[in-house]
């Protein structure tokens, strides 16, 4: 299942949430203010990091670029909008 | 002339919350005001330099935190805890806040007659 997280993890806790039930393996999406969970240096970034091991991490990469955030920790994946599309194709989907 | 401060809590796109700060902070600096500028929480990521709406169709209002100038808007401030924990240093910013500790801060509205929370 592919899960989807557009909340920032400084504010909400959707994506911890979705860490608590998400297989290993699953695919995460981080979109819209998701996306602040895979900038470099944060409080959390050590814990992304492991995330990103855990399951095939991506981030929106039109978000990245709106919020000037180019400083990623290791393993996450860019995709745009195509990309997005294509991963909603090929699984079902959470939004938290 | 009345000691007012607008307070900036979430990030950038999510919600309408910061872009509605800054439209106050600008309305209220046409008043020849007191005004401070606090960046807290999230809301030290609208600050944050590098932003790029192209194709979006969005409007990135990050560069107007730097015409606050010429509002004379002059007092503004960033928590350090909120950088550190976004990993963000000065040199990430469009503007250069006063940086503050957290523990400043509740004396910092109490001594506004009135605080705006975006």
């Amino acid at each position: 299942m592919l899960h989807l997280i557009n909340e920032s993890p400084f504010e909400s806790n959707s994506l911890e949430d979705c860490l608590r039930y998400a297989s290993k393996g699953s695919p995460i999406l981080l979109y819209e203010d998701g996306i602040y969970a895979a900038m470099a240096g944060t409080r959390i970034a050590d814990r992304m990091a492991g995330v990103a091991q855990d399951h095939k991490l991506y981030v929106l990469r039109e978000d990245l670029a709106m919020r000037g955030v180019d400083k990623l920790i290791a393993g996450v994946n860019e995709i745009d909008y195509d990309g997005f599309v294509e991963l909603v194709e090929e699984n079902k989907t959470a939004s938290w | 002339m009345a000691k007012l401060m607008i307070v900036f809590r979430t990030a950038p796109y999510g919600s309408i919350y910061a872009f509605e700060g800054l439209e106050n902070v600008l309305i209220m600096g046409a008043y020849d005001q007191d005004i401070s500028v606090l960046f807290i929480d999230d809301g030290v990521l609208t600050i944050k330099k590098g932003m790029d709406n192209s194709g979006t169709g969005i409007k990135d209002f990050s560069p107007t935190f730097r015409a606050l100038e010429a509002y004379d808007i002059e007092k503004i401030f960033i928590d350090r805890q909120s950088m550190e924990e976004r990993g963000l240093t000065m040199e990430d910013f469009v503007i250069e806040p006063e940086v503050i500790e957290s523990g400043q801060v509740e004396k910092m509205m109490e001594e506004q007659k009135n605080f705006f929370m975006f």
